[in-house]
């Protein structure tokens, strides 16, 4: 699989650079909330040392009780290299200030990439357990969630669907989201109207497209006037009409096996919307 | 000419509440759009028209007139040019004001304590300027201290907007200081509209005392002008129209200073006749700059402010250079 071999060239360069580690690392701290999940589900036990405080969100993550057992950082280099690691897990798009401050300070970062497919989750998995030394777990868990996916079945009739977040932020082609709704059954809105990646739909195009369903978010404590339009007397409108689903965003944002669950969940809103 | 003006404005504003009522992103036909709204003929037509663009064009004209009144008011009582509600920070208060009362969950308690807590900013800060400016009105006064409310409530704002659990709120830190009108619905038309009445109508009701005021305090005075009475209309009329925009629209600046002024040479230096001609350019110029946001990034939720800041802060630079010109 060519997409493998680019990961595993990248990997080469980002670790070739450094002195060769004989051993797995002892001491691994994440600092973002994909790869927080990733290294709870991989890690040996005491190999983990610290997870960013997102994980420790129930609107963000899908692993609070788990994350109870961890450290909680905020993803500051000097709070990081306090916690004397020998790894730390980030994100593509983490802070390259503090990056490469931790860097220059002789620690091992290995930087995950955004998933974008269902593809990529077991992609992300293979990354991060060969980091930490866990191939073999890794390797079981890839394998599993890829039965786990095979083994879904999908509806005659798709229906259409469209996310809708704050702001009137939606999902287009080529996301994460936009293959989970694909599976579970939907065609998006969002991809149908020309979006690619993230963007704004405005709400009267939405209302236009009229949907069979429609996505929200589940609210965060505390008023935000980006929040507001999910209370938009036309949004509401449309959702008497349409099947309405309020997911938690926990299952969607980052490419680990729960997003199984985000499917499951979509597959079982898609069944009650009938063909 | 200057009869001429009156019928012309409203055709202005006319032709610029339709313009908005038929522009947008869904891309609509004209008369499937006039239909929609008023037969209530093609559900998601309707839907388009009645709760997402005729929400927008009302609060469009709303907010604009409210500006202009304001700023042809402040300008006409303290007797200084650059005094409008942008600049001198009572939309800024009212700003702060709204975002308490959101982030405190006052908002969610009843449904008027979000226009209410604007108001409370809004007239704090115009009375802290009126005492700072002092009753002439001293332009370097009133601009410094205008500064520093601004400065202040733009910070406190930023302050609770940072410090919410909401990850959001941060981001809004943008719409209370350049304003929209993306998304509105007709529960806010509902929220702000009276109170924008009530201070437009007290507001409107100054004309013939500022009229006397052109002529000096001392003058007004022994026509018989009660000038506590008049400071006392201005302020709660301003707190009124000014906190109701700013709560459903954030604070849209340079409005209230741009209008009056253009429109002087216009109508005359008549308080009596600046103000009502202030409303219909001030709603025109809202009414104008939340169309050019649709159309330059339709999809972006371009900010109001952007936009009349790009007209009006050089302007406001114009204005300055020729006051230097005139004190040197």
């Amino acid at each position: 699989m060519p997409s493998s071999n680019a990961l595993a060239l990248a990997l080469t360069v980002l670790v070739g650079a450094l002195p060769a580690w004989a051993e797995a690392p002892q001491r691994v701290v994440s600092i973002n909330l994909c790869t927080d999940q990733l290294a709870m589900m991989l890690a040996a036990p005491g190999q983990l040392i610290s997870v960013s405080h997102l994980a420790f969100d129930p609107l963000s993550s899908s692993m609070v009780e788990e994350a109870a057992a961890y450290l909680a950082n905020r993803g500051g280099a000097e709070q990081v290299f306090l916690m004397h690691p020998d790894l730390v897990l980030a994100g593509s798009y983490t802070s390259r200030a503090t990056l490469d401050l931790l860097r220059g300070l002789g620690v091992r970062v290995v930087q995950v990439p955004i998933v974008d497919s269902i593809a990529g989750v077991t992609e992300g998995i293979r990354l991060v357990g060969a980091a930490m030394g866990r191939e073999a777990v890794a390797e079981r868990l890839a394998l599993a969630f890829e039965a786990d996916v095979a083994a879904l079945s999908r509806p005659e009739r798709s229906a259409t669907a469209a996310m809708y977040y704050p702001n009137g932020y939606t999902s287009g082609a080529g996301t994460l989201s936009n293959e989970v709704l694909e599976r579970a059954g939907f065609r998006n809105i969002g991809a149908e109207a020309g979006l690619t990646g993230g963007g704004t739909l405005p709400l009267e195009r939405l209302v236009m497209a009229a949907p069979e369903m429609i996505v929200t978010s589940t609210p965060y404590p505390g008023a935000s006037r980006s929040e507001e339009i999910l209370q938009h007397p036309a949004l509401s409108a449309l959702t008497q009409v349409a099947g309405g689903a309020r997911v938690n965003d926990a299952d969607w944002v980052c490419g680990t096996p729960h997003v199984l669950r985000a499917i499951q969940q979509m597959a079982q809103a898609r069944q009650e919307l009938g063909e | 000419m200057r009869r001429g003006i009156w019928p012309l404005l409203i055709a202005l504003v006319a032709v610029l509440f339709m313009a908005s009522l038929l522009i947008g992103p869904a891309g609509l036909g004209l008369g499937q759009s006039l239909r929609a709204l008023i037969q209530g003929q093609g559900e998601a037509v309707v839907l388009v028209m009645r709760e997402i663009r005729l929400p927008r064009a009302l609060l469009g004209l709303g907010v604009g007139a409210a500006l202009g009144l304001s700023g042809a008011a402040m300008q006409g009582f303290l007797r200084n040019p650059l005094a409008e509600p942008g600049l001198i920070g009572v939309s800024s208060t009212a700003a702060l004001g709204a975002v308490l009362s959101l982030q405190t969950g006052l908002a969610a308690t009843f449904a008027l304590a979000l226009p209410l807590a604007a108001l409370a900013g809004a007239a704090l800060s115009v009375l802290l300027i009126m005492l700072m400016a002092g009753p002439r009105g001293g332009a370097l006064a009133l601009i410094l201290a205008g500064i520093a409310i601004s400065a202040l409530a733009g910070a406190a704002t930023s302050l609770v907007l940072n410090l919410s659990p909401n990850p959001f709120a941060a981001m809004e830190i943008v719409f209370w200081m350049m304003g929209s009108l993306a998304d509105r619905s007709m529960t806010h038309v509902w929220l702000a509209f009276p109170f924008i009445a009530i201070g437009s109508a007290l507001l409107l009701s100054t004309g013939r005392g500022l009229d006397a005021l052109t002529l000096g305090e001392d003058v007004a005075q022994s026509m018989g002008l009660n000038l506590v009475r008049l400071r006392w209309m201005i302020v709660l009329g301003t707190a009124f129209v000014i906190g109701a925009s700013v709560a459903v629209a954030g604070a849209v600046g340079f409005v209230g200073l741009v209008v009056p002024h253009l429109l002087r040479p216009v109508v005359g230096a008549r308080p009596s006749r600046l103000l009502p001609a202030s409303a219909l350019g001030g709603a025109a110029m809202v009414l104008a700059a939340d169309i050019a946001v649709r159309v330059v990034a339709p999809d972006q939720d371009l900010k109001l402010g952007v936009l009349t800041a790009l007209v009006g802060a050089p302007f406001f630079l114009h204005l300055i250079w020729r006051m230097r010109r005139v004190e040197a």
